[in-house]
């Protein structure tokens, strides 16, 4: 895949996730366009995974921490091979197993997550599993900044950083608002770069729709040895529909029919003008 | 009813089933390299030491720390570890609920959860250390199997026996020796309990530790009042055995359960939850903590005050028989 199909595909999977959203009239939809290019750089540049061999013991591990962003990890996977892409005009429906929440009844999920501060502690487990095993696979969790003053995962950081596990890597979707307001104002967790460092990790940051730049990131590690990593990937709630960019009521609103026609063709002019 | 009881039988005295889980761990560790203990600083009051020494690598520290023991023990377990979380039984089951029923049970991934000190265990260090709601809540968990092995022989088999499963277990016990209730060479099953006396006037239904007075009990039963006791020691308390309460409802029998727990949610309301929906009119009662905290004292000062004890629940075991029994010697 060239980098002009790589940024064609961020492109489809918004318009993608969008169309279910707007069909299931549900889902987190800021959240989901804000991580969904962290997503296609994962599954189609740097996981160390095959739809066909799902379950190899070598495979890199991703746990989407932020379990309320499904909509962009179900049309990732989709696309990936893992299910067939109709599987998902069922999402949100009685006795689907397309729920709102990553579930592993679903192809390629790792783990059941939704509650939030879990998947930090999980992916500390898998990792110390490899470390143990001597095997050379990574595991990648995906972070709200909501979530961040969850206690868990400060426990987790510690608990990395004591092990050594720089097999380890965290990335925290900052794209700076979660449901009643920005993190500034509902719970300030800045300086974060300081305060993971503090605890032990190695931190980068990049911009989080930047392809080229997460591929870079996230392919370069570990950071520093024995050191778990952290990437803190700074991106826009609501990326790429003009109307829903940095606005809060995206966090989980749904367009109307109006509004989707208007976000379908932006992302139709993006793709055509890359 | 004001009953003196005397001890009518020996029972030869065990070790605490916490050591007993220690020791089969370190067996199961020398052969088996995936066998991993994760403590949040509990290896001392968990026995565990012994273990670390000997399987440094099979033993993960993650401090106090009782979410992330859980979650942690969760990717472990996701790994392919045979991963056993050792925690207090009221920390692991309060404070790391939510990692229970999400990255244990509902992610099924086959943790076994080991809560020490179980109950009233730690006595006079008060309620913060108590675990009387534990049943309750794992029971109400779906994907998750709890234990409260009796005696030696029960620890021994539920340790080896949750080593090799594959789905997530709650297992509990105290710290005090037990009694050998029974032969070692009884076969065990998860959701299988067992009898320990066979007596068609009555049966006690116990778990964990409080099978001991209820053996006692009926003892005294049999010796004073010539009453036969059926004394069940139902270790797993979900999956229940029906079948077995199937076979004590047809006796037409009264049914008394005696727990280590609150009166809510437990053993007892398992039992009487299916019981009486499938329509069983035997008398039946509840002893174990009630709805209140605890008196202060030890383990077995709490036991006596609330009547799990063999005078306590020779009394129960009169009332429920109503007069349907005759003194045979005082």
């Amino acid at each position: 895949m060239t980098d002009r199909e790589l940024q064609q595909k961020s492109v489809q999977l918004r318009k993608k996730l969008l169309k279910y959203i707007y069909q299931a009239k549900a889902g987190h939809t800021g959240g989901s366009l804000s991580c969904i290019d962290i997503l296609n750089v994962l599954y189609n540049r740097v996981l160390n995974i095959d739809p066909d061999d799902f379950k190899n013991p070598d495979r890199d591990r991703y746990i989407q921490s932020k379990g309320h962003s499904v909509e962009a990890l179900f049309v990732t996977l989709a696309d990936r091979g893992f299910f067939p892409e109709s599987d998902l005009e069922t999402l949100c429906q009685y006795q689907s197993h397309y729920i709102g929440h990553p579930t592993k009844k679903v192809r390629g999920v790792e783990q059941n997550t939704g509650a939030l501060g879990h998947g930090l502690p999980i992916c500390v487990g898998e990792s110390l599993a490899a470390k143990m095993d001597h095997k050379s696979h990574r595991i990648f969790t995906l972070l709200g900044d909501g979530e961040l003053p969850e206690g868990s995962n400060w426990e987790a950081m510690l608990i990395a950083a004591h092990y050594k596990l720089d097999n380890l890597y965290a990335i925290l979707d900052y794209n700076k608002q979660q449901i009643t307001g920005s993190n500034q104002e509902v719970m300030n967790t800045e300086p974060i770069k300081d305060k993971v460092e503090a605890f032990g990790w190695s931190v980068k940051e990049v911009d989080g729709h930047d392809l080229k730049a997460l591929e870079d990131v996230l392919n370069n590690g570990p950071f520093a040895e024995g050191k778990p990593n952290f990437i803190i990937a700074h991106t826009i709630k609501g990326k790429g529909i003009s109307y829903m960019e940095g606005v809060l009521k995206w966090h989980h609103g749904v367009p109307n029919e109006e509004l989707y026609a208007q976000a379908q063709k932006e992302l139709d002019d993006l793709e055509l003008a890359l | 009813m004001d009953v003196q009881v005397k001890e009518t039988k020996e029972l030869v005295m065990g070790k605490p089933n916490l050591e007993v889980f220690s020791a089969t761990l370190q067996d199961l560790a020398a052969g088996d390299q995936d066998i991993i203990v994760v403590t949040s600083d509990s290896r001392g009051s968990g026995k565990l030491v012994p273990f670390g020494q000997k399987y440094p690598k099979q033993m993960v520290e993650v401090g106090i720390v009782e979410q992330n023991l859980v979650g942690v023990a969760a990717g472990l377990a996701s790994a392919g570890k045979k991963v056993f979380a050792v925690s207090p039984a009221c920390f692991l089951t309060a404070r790391a609920l939510e990692q229970i029923k999400n990255d244990v049970a509902y992610s099924d991934n086959p943790v076994k959860l080991i809560g020490i000190s179980a109950g009233v265990s730690y006595g006079a260090l008060g309620t913060t250390h108590h675990s009387l709601h534990d049943y309750a809540v794992c029971r109400a968990i779906n994907n998750l199997m709890v234990v409260a092995p009796a005696d030696n022989v029960e620890t021994e088999q539920s340790i080896r026996l949750a080593a090799a499963l594959d789905r997530p277990i709650y297992i509990r016990f105290g710290k005090k020796p037990m009694p050998f209730l029974h032969a070692e060479d009884q076969t065990f099953e998860f959701g299988k309990a067992r009898m320990i006396t066979d007596g068609k006037d009555l049966a006690i239904i116990g778990t964990g530790e409080t099978v001991h007075p209820a053996l006692l009990a009926a003892q005294q039963l049999e010796a004073q009042y010539g009453i036969k006791t059926s004394v069940v020691s139902m270790h797993t308390i979900k999956p229940l055995d029906t079948e077995l309460l199937d076979k004590l409802s047809a006796r037409g029998c009264p049914i008394l359960t005696v727990e280590e727990h609150m009166v809510h949610g437990g053993l007892g309301e398992a039992c009487a939850s299916y019981l009486f929906q499938k329509g069983c009119t035997n008398k039946f009662r509840i002893m174990g903590i009630p709805d209140e905290y605890t008196v202060t004292g030890s383990q077995v000062e709490i036991f006596d005050h609330y009547g799990i004890s063999a005078p306590g629940i020779t009394s129960v075991a009169l009332d429920l028989l109503d007069g349907n029994f005759r003194m045979v010697k005082k």
